[in-house]
């Protein structure tokens, strides 16, 4: 068995750092959703603050206070001189890598043809900078992965991260994802349809019938251990991801395999956190698929709370397992009643009708 | 479960040849593929030498049976290429008997379209064509590749810069030996951009005279461009189609230096675990290494940090060693595969190839590159290093199939 005895987040939701749950909600108005500055003072040595891409210092942020938490739950300790534990692997998801830094190099590249250039934006372009960058700040020597596969990359980390704590490898694991909003990459994809072009507040995204969604971004991440302890917030059962179902009916078939695989009724699947990010197209898949498959459970929505991005699900998974832990169930986030029980909880997700991922967590 | 994982079909493209056969070639006559800059636009011409692959973007297409389309990126074609000889090579054909995987790593993904797009998108945000720009992502590659091979199982994409493609191979081995494959792609693929270029040449790790690994002279790095793909099988798959496997993987490791975000340390520390680690998974003694085709990039850092390792890893007794990087030039997020097919090749063949450009040994260490070509010598286990940014560092070991 996999708990999650830890975790951080960095969103555009500044008030879900606070440890309250339910946090109050943020409400936005634009097509935008980005991270206000957690405090990365508090983190992060003031002389490489301001050298830092934005993605880098949520990553780092969403990672200490993860590491920090899970000191907590287990009760250990690195040491005195260290609020956070260091972990034996660090195995992080990101769909875009670091944005700021590639944009900033590449553009001044072809500014100033080729010339004049300065290495510290190429040096942080890397896609694995963040893992780089937890692992130096904690002098973490072991097992260290980055995955870049679009909706996939937050899923691929969790799922190593089972299979280091299976084998036996590794007895600890941190794993998240971060992806970041630059105004380059909005701009880019606001032209390739991917947000609403009015304004739509936040808190009634699905009332709004405009062709795309609102774009997010976010740093989050996970402590993972085979033992669980009082405070373990949820058990992490299983994770899957599907390429270009087809259709409906084959991701339902999917998902009913999955748990069939668990030994979990579909009866017993007390709530879905589905990927509903308000547009219609997209939308009316996870309606189909959970009518078909889960026609008995609660249904809850987070994107409205982080926008929409490629490891958009590891935010879900931070707000599953804390209303797994708190057994509260915010009623910003509900399309349903909410759930009698909570025992099971399916995470499903898809990234542009590509990328179908599917999160089980259970009570511990 | 699996226990041990065959290498059942392999594939390459670089700049020393189009497939496994032409770069075996040209590795045997020692030929190099590094040169003057032919086909990337760039003010480095006649500065900077590059290993392309020879063949413009236009060219590649039509040798993918695309001809003409916009929907490839040159990393996605060379990675469609290779990993196409490797299928073939393995002679699998997909019965929906065994659960297959496609795991892929990339560190430039769609850059050259990129760099087309942002001519225009840094003038006026509005423009630049769009075509241009959607393949950025190093996932598209791998997607690209899935879709061409009929792979809809497992896939994913890695992007830990230069040991990317080593760090593929050891999750594929990983997702067979958790039963959750039967069989799995595994390599990576890159092409030369001016991205890269620039960003190696702010750094001043590129040498004017092409790379010279191990030397005591040498003064940088020499990039490459290419793709390899290697199949990966389970036992029971294996064991089934009563395939004879080219080679079988028998260890690895992936640790982290934590040094600097692009300097190695001067004790080597990642690359001394992650060699340390894949050899304790292997159940060798470091004695039993016959030959290691180690990172050898040609920047003063890299080389004396991993010369350091080696000699702390092995002490006296530090095996035969050389950089193939002479040949292909350093190929970023594809290199880890390239030289794992350079090692399966080395092991069918019973053949070092040497160190190119290799004059004088450097002075801190006591040892010195294989600078001729060996033949006729039984090779049981190489060792393959390959060292990142971000102290991404990884070691595999790969043994004969007995």
């Amino acid at each position: 068995m996999i708990f999650i005895n830890g975790l951080g987040a960095v969103s555009p939701q500044p008030n879900a750092g606070s440890g309250q749950f339910p946090f109050e909600f943020t409400k936005y108005d634009g097509n935008q959703l980005r991270c206000p500055d957690p405090g990365y003072k508090e983190f992060i040595p003031g002389d490489q603050i301001r050298r830092m891409g934005r993605v880098i210092k949520m990553g780092v942020t969403a990672a200490k206070l993860c590491l920090r938490d899970a000191a907590h739950v287990t009760g250990f300790t690195s040491g005195p001189e260290c609020p956070e534990i260091i972990p034996e692997a660090i195995i992080t998801g990101t769909g875009m890598g670091c944005m700021e830094d590639t944009e900033k190099f590449l553009a001044t590249m072809i500014r100033n043809n080729e010339e004049f250039l300065t290495p510290t934006s190429f040096i942080q372009s890397t896609h694995n900078t963040v893992a780089g960058q937890i692992a130096l700040l904690l002098k973490c020597h072991g097992y260290n992965f980055t995955y870049v596969h679009r909706g996939f990359s937050f899923e691929n980390a969790l799922l190593d991260a089972m299979v280091q704590l299976r084998s036996g490898s590794v007895s600890n694991v941190l794993a998240g994802g971060s992806d970041e909003l630059t105004p380059a990459y909005f701009s880019i994809t606001s032209r390739l349809g991917h947000w609403k072009r009015k304004p739509v507040g936040n808190d009634r995204l699905l009332e709004d019938h405009q062709r795309g969604s609102v774009a997010g971004e976010g740093a989050t991440f996970f402590f993972l251990q085979k033992e669980g302890t009082h405070n373990s917030y949820a058990r992490l059962r299983d994770v899957r991801t599907l390429l270009k179902p087809g259709s409906d009916e084959k991701t339902g078939r999917y998902l009913l395999q999955m748990l069939q695989e668990n030994e979990i009724a579909p009866a017993d699947i007390d709530l879905v956190v589905a990927g509903f990010n308000g547009d219609p197209g997209s939308d009316a898949i996870y309606r189909n698929v959970i009518a078909a498959s889960l026609p008995g459970s609660a249904i809850a929505l987070y994107k409205h709370l982080c926008g929409e991005y490629q490891t958009s699900t590891a935010f879900a998974t931070w707000f599953s397992a804390m209303m797994i832990r708190h057994r509260i169930f915010p009623e910003f986030a509900l399309l349903t009643p909410p759930p009698v029980n909570l025992r099971n909880i399916l995470i499903y997700n898809h990234y542009l009708h590509v990328n179908h991922t599917f999160i089980l967590l259970s009570a511990p | 479960m699996s226990k041990r994982i065959f290498i059942t079909g392999i594939g390459m493209i670089s700049a020393i040849g189009d497939d496994v056969d032409a770069c075996l070639a040209s590795l045997l006559e020692q030929r190099s593929g590094i040169g003057p800059i032919t086909l990337l636009p760039t003010i480095h011409q006649g500065v900077l030498p590059i290993a392309e692959v020879k063949h413009s973007t236009s060219m590649l297409l039509d040798m993918a049976g695309h001809p003409g389309s916009r929907n490839y990126t040159r990393t996605a074609l060379l990675g469609i290429l290779a990993a196409r000889e490797a299928v073939g090579n393995s002679g699998i054909t997909e019965t929906g008997e065994y659960r297959i995987g496609l795991v892929s790593a990339s560190t430039v993904g769609g850059m050259d379209r990129s760099e087309q797009f942002y001519q225009s998108f840094v003038v006026d945000n509005r423009k630049g064509r769009l075509i241009d720009v959607v393949n950025h992502d190093c996932a598209d590659a791998t997607e690209r590749i899935a879709a061409d091979l009929g792979i809809d199982g497992y896939i994913t994409t890695i992007s830990t810069a230069c040991s990317s493609s080593v760090n593929a191979m050891m999750h594929g081995s990983n997702l067979i030996k958790a039963g959750i494959l039967d069989r799995v792609i595994v390599g990576g693929t890159d092409s030369v951009t001016r991205f890269t270029l620039n960003g190696f040449n702010t750094l001043m790790i590129l040498d004017k005279r092409g790379c010279r690994p191990f030397d005591d002279d040498r003064a940088g790095l020499t990039l490459g461009e290419g793709a390899a793909y290697l199949v990966l099988e389970s036992e029971e798959a294996v064991g089934r189609s009563q395939k004879q496997p080219l080679a079988e993987i028998s260890g690895y490791s992936n640790a982290n230096d934590a040094y600097h975000q692009t300097a190695s340390s001067p004790d080597g520390k990642g690359a001394f675990l992650a060699m340390t680690k894949a050899i304790a998974m292997s159940g060798l003694s470091p004695s039993q290494i016959d030959y290691i085709n180690v990172h050898g990039t040609g920047t003063q850092n890299n080389d004396l940090s991993e010369g350091i390792a080696l000699e702390r890893v092995f002490e006296q007794g530090v095996p035969r060693f050389s950089s193939t990087k002479g040949y292909t030039g350093h190929t970023l997020g594809a290199a880890g595969a390239l030289e794992a097919v350079i090692a399966v090749l080395s092991i069918r063949n019973q053949v070092v190839f040497p160190n190119l450009n290799f004059s004088t040994p450097m002075k801190e260490l006591h040892i010195k590159p294989v600078t001729e070509l060996m033949t006729g010598v039984p090779l049981r286990h190489v060792l393959s290093n390959s060292f990142g940014f971000g102290g991404n560092n990884s070691s595999i070991i790969i043994s004969s199939y007995i």
